[in-house]
C-alpha cells in the first residue's frame, strides 16, 4: 500500500488485533523528509519520533517516525550508518517534532542536520557526548551535576519582563519549568523547559524480558497505566503472533475507560477549584474517591496497575463484579448531571471557563494534537471511534463509540468535552458489562527473537504509542513509550496567548498533561 | 445558590470515622492527631516536591484532601513555599535533574523539619533504582525521616506515615 502518490514507499499492514498499523522503510534522509511533507500536506500528524542503536546487530543506527493518518498510523523507519549518524531536521514540517528529535539526539546520538540544537533531556547530569542509549555507553563519565542555562527565546521592547516559574511548582504536581514574557499581566510568551521527570526509563527496557518491560510501562505516566499497558502489550503481541482471547480485549476495554472516567472527574474537579469553586473539588474529588475504590474492590488496584499484561489481563471479573459496575455507573451518571448543571449555571464559574485559553482547529493541526484538547477544537478524531476510512480496533468497533468534540478550543469546550466523555464511558462501561465474552482471559506468549511491533491505544488525554523491537535472544531491544502531552504541551503555550498570567493555572489544567510521561 | 446548598446538604460529611477506615488503626490515628498539636502546638504545614514520580503518588496525595480523608480537617495543609513548611512529603526515585532542586527545597525548610520519602522508588528507588539519570531514593540526596512504600502508598498510609514522623519528633 502507498500513503504518497509522489512517493515510492510501500506499507504494509502490521498484523494483530490493535490499532491498524503499516510499516515502511525510507530509502534515505531525503526520501523520509519528501515522504513527511508530503504526509503533511495531506493532513497526517507526527504522532511519534525515536532512535535505536542496532550496531550489535551488525547493522547502524534506525530513526523511527510515526504519523498518524486518516486509515490508521503510519511507521517509517530509516537505517542510519553507524560511524556519525544524522538525518534532516523535521520541525519545520511538523512543528511539534522539534522536541522529540532533541530528546532522540541527547539520548542515542543521531544528528538533527539544522534547526533548534538546545538539548533537551539534558540538562547536565551527564556529558553532552555521553549518550545513555548506546550499547557500548558504559557508566557515565564522573562529572558534577551542574544545570546547564537554557537559552530560552528573548522577548524585547518596553516594559517586557521574564517570569520563571519550577521546577518545583506551587501545587501538588510534577516538575516544570515555565519561562512566561509579560507586559504588566498579558502573557506574550510561554515557554516550556521540561525534562526534570527524565528518569532513564528507556535503558531499563534495554534488555529486559517482557514482564519487567510491562512494570515499567505501567509506570511512565501514573494516571495513564492502563492506555500505556495495553499499547505495550498491542505492540508486543503484534511482534510476537499472538491475539488475547476476545473477554481480555474486552476487560482492556473496561479498565481504559474507567481510568478516562477517574481522570476526567478529578480534573472536573481542580478545574472547578482552580477558577475558586472549592465546592467543585470536594464534589468530584468525593465521586473520584468512590471510583478509584470499586477498582480496589474488583481487581486489587486503586488505578490499575499491572493489570494489563502481555496476552491479556492479569484480573477477571465475576457477575457481582459486573453488577456493581453497573450499578455504580448509573449512581455516577446521576450525579454527574446534577454537578454539570451547577457548573453550566454557575456564572462566575462560567466567566472564567468561556473564552479562556483558546486553540483553534488549524493549530491543533499545526501541532499534530491528538486527543480530549484536539476534540475540543471541534476535530473528530477518536482512536476508539469509527471514521472514514478508519475501523477502531476491537472491542470498540463493536461498541460504536460516540466522540464527543466541541469547536469553541477554550477552557470550556475542555470542561464540556470531558463531561460528554465521561457518559460515553459510562454507556461503555454498561454496555461492555453486560455484554462481556465468556473464555479466557490470557494466553501464552513467547518472545520471537527479531521481532517489533507498535502499539496505540486512545488515553484519556489523547494517542499513546508504545513502540518494541527484540533482540536476537527474544529480550527488549529497545522500547519507546509517546505521551500524547509531548504534542499537547506546544498547544498549551499557544492558549495563554490572549490571556493574563492569573488565567495560566486554570487553563494548564484543562489539559492537564504528564511530565513524567515525555520526560521519560 | 439554592441547589447548590441543597446539593451540599444533601451530599453530608463523608468523612470516614477512622474506625471505618480501619479497624484498630482509631486509636493510633487519635492519638498521634493529638500529639501533632503537642508536638508543633499548631497546625502542620506540608511542602510535596515531586522529585521524579510518574505521578502515581501524587493521585493518592492528592486524594489524601478529599472529603473521605480530610487532611484539612486534621489540622495538616499543604503549602505553596517550602518556607512554610514543616515537613516535605518527597515522590521519587530523585532524578539527576531534579537533584538541585529538591537540595535547594530541602536548604529553604526551616528547621525543624521532617521529611517523609513517599513510594516504592522514594523509599528504595523502586523500579528505576539508580542509573545515570536518578539518584534512587530520597535518602540518597537528603536525610528522610519516615519512609512510606506502595505504588502507589494509599491515602491511608500516607496519612498513617505523615504522623509517625511528628510523633517521633516529640
Amino acid at each position: 500500500m502507498y500513503f504518497c502518490d509522489d512517493i515510492s514507499i510501500e506499507f504494509t499492514r502490521q498484523p494483530g488485533l490493535g490499532a491498524p498499523v503499516w510499516r515502511g522503510r525510507a530509502g534515505s534522509g531525503a526520501q523520509l523528509r519528501s515522504f513527511a511533507d508530503s504526509a503533511r500536506r495531506s493532513g497526517a500528524r507526527i504522532a511519534a519520533i525515536w532512535g535505536a542503536d542496532r550496531r550489535q546487530q551488525g547493522e547502524g543506527f534506525r530513526l523511527h517516525c510515526v504519523f498518524g493518518v486518516e486509515a490508521g498510523h503510519l511507521w517509517l523507519s530509516l537505517d542510519l550508518p553507524a560511524d556519525a549518524p544524522s538525518f534532516p531536521d523535521l520541525a519545520d514540517i511538523f512543528t511539534a517534532a522539534n522536541r522529540m528529535q532533541r530528546a532522540m539526539r541527547d539520548m542515542v546520538g543521531i544528528a538533527i542536520e539544522g534547526g533548534d540544537q538546545r538539548p533537551w533531556l539534558r540538562h547536565g547530569g551527564w556529558p553532552a557526548d555521553w549518550y545513555p542509549l548506546r550499547h557500548d555507553a558504559g557508566a557515565p563519565p564522573e562529572s558534577p551535576n551542574q544545570p546547564t542555562d537554557y537559552e530560552f527565546v528573548k522577548v524585547g521592547g518596553e516594559g517586557a519582563h521574564e517570569i520563571p516559574v519550577g521546577p518545583i511548582h506551587a501545587g501538588i504536581i510534577e516538575p516544570g519549568h515555565f519561562r512566561f514574557s509579560v507586559v504588566g499581566e498579558r502573557v506574550l510568551r510561554l515557554e516550556q523547559r521540561l525534562g526534570y521527570q527524565h528518569k532513564g526509563v528507556e535503558k531499563l527496557f534495554i534488555g529486559a524480558d517482557v514482564a519487567r518491560g510491562a512494570t515499567l510501562v505501567g509506570r511512565i505516566s501514573g494516571d495513564s497505566t492502563c492506555a500505556y499497558a495495553w499499547a505495550y502489550a498491542d505492540a508486543v503481541e503484534s511482534a510476537c503472533g499472538v491475539e488475547p482471547p476476545p473477554r481480555a480485549l474486552a476487560l482492556r476495554a473496561l479498565m481504559l475507560e474507567r481510568e478516562r472516567v477517574a481522570n476526567h472527574l478529578g480534573d472536573l474537579g481542580a478545574l472547578g477549584n482552580d477558577a475558586a469553586f472549592a465546592f467543585g473539588l470536594t464534589q468530584f474529588f468525593a465521586l473520584k474517591e468512590k471510583w478509584v475504590r470499586v477498582n480496589q474492590a474488583l481487581f486489587g488496584h486503586r488505578f490499575l496497575m499491572d493489570r494489563i499484561v502481555p496476552g491479556g489481563v492479569a484480573s477477571d471479573i465475576d457477575a457481582d463484579g459486573l453488577a456493581a459496575i453497573v450499578e455504580q455507573c448509573a449512581t455516577i451518571g446521576v450525579e454527574l448531571a446534577k454537578l454539570r448543571n451547577l457548573y453550566d449555571e454557575h456564572s462566575g464559574l462560567q466567566d472564567r471557563f468561556a473564552t479562556t485559553g483558546i486553540i483553534d482547529s488549524e493549530l491543533a493541526r499545526e501541532l499534530s494534537l491528538s486527543g480530549m484538547a484536539a476534540r475540543a477544537t471541534g476535530m473528530l478524531l477518536d482512536g476508539r471511534a469509527h471514521r472514514q476510512g478508519y475501523t477502531p480496533p476491537p472491542p470498540y468497533a463493536a461498541l460504536g463509540v460516540r466522540p464527543a468534540t466541541d469547536e469553541r478550543g477554550d477552557v470550556a469546550a475542555r470542561v464540556a468535552v470531558r463531561f460528554d466523555e465521561i457518559n460515553e464511558s459510562l454507556r461503555l462501561l454498561r454496555q461492555i458489562a453486560v455484554s462481556l465474552p465468556a473464555g479466557a482471559i490470557r494466553v501464552e506468549l513467547a518472545p520471537v527473537p527479531g521481532g517489533s511491533g507498535l502499539g496505540v491505544v486512545e488515553g484519556w488525554r489523547g494517542e499513546v504509542v508504545v513502540g518494541v523491537e527484540f533482540d536476537g535472544e527474544g529480550r527488549l531491544a529497545r522500547v519507546h513509550p509517546h505521551d500524547p502531552s509531548w504534542q499537547a504541551w506546544l498547544a498549551l503555550e499557544h492558549a495563554v496567548l490572549r490571556d493574563i498570567v492569573p488565567d495560566f493555572p486554570l487553563i494548564n489544567k484543562s489539559f492537564n498533561l504528564s511530565y513524567s510521561g515525555v520526560d521519560l | 445558590m439554592i441547589p447548590l446548598l441543597r446539593h451540599i446538604f444533601r451530599t453530608g460529611i463523608l468523612t470516614e470515622p477512622t474506625q471505618d477506615v480501619e479497624a484498630g488503626a482509631e486509636r493510633e490515628l487519635d492519638r498521634l492527631q493529638g500529639e501533632i498539636l503537642h508536638v508543633l502546638g499548631r497546625a502542620l504545614t506540608i511542602r510535596e516536591v515531586d522529585a521524579g514520580s510518574c505521578n502515581g503518588c501524587e493521585l493518592e496525595v492528592h486524594a489524601l484532601n478529599n472529603p473521605y480523608y480530610n487532611l484539612e480537617g486534621r489540622g495538616i495543609k499543604f503549602v505553596a513555599s517550602p518556607r512554610h513548611a514543616d515537613m516535605l512529603l518527597v515522590s521519587g526515585p530523585v532524578t539527576k535533574n531534579m537533584e538541585n532542586a529538591l537540595l535547594r527545597a530541602y536548604e529553604c525548610t526551616p528547621d525543624p523539619k521532617l521529611v517523609v520519602a513517599i513510594g516504592d522508588c522514594g523509599c528504595t528507588g523502586g523500579v528505576f533504582g539508580e542509573s545515570y539519570a536518578s539518584c534512587g531514593r530520597v535518602s540518597n540526596v537528603i536525610p528522610v525521616d519516615v519512609v512510606v512504600p506502595g505504588c502507589p502508598p494509599t491515602p491511608l498510609d500516607l496519612l498513617r506515615g505523615i504522623l509517625t514522623a511528628v510523633a517521633r519528633q516529640k
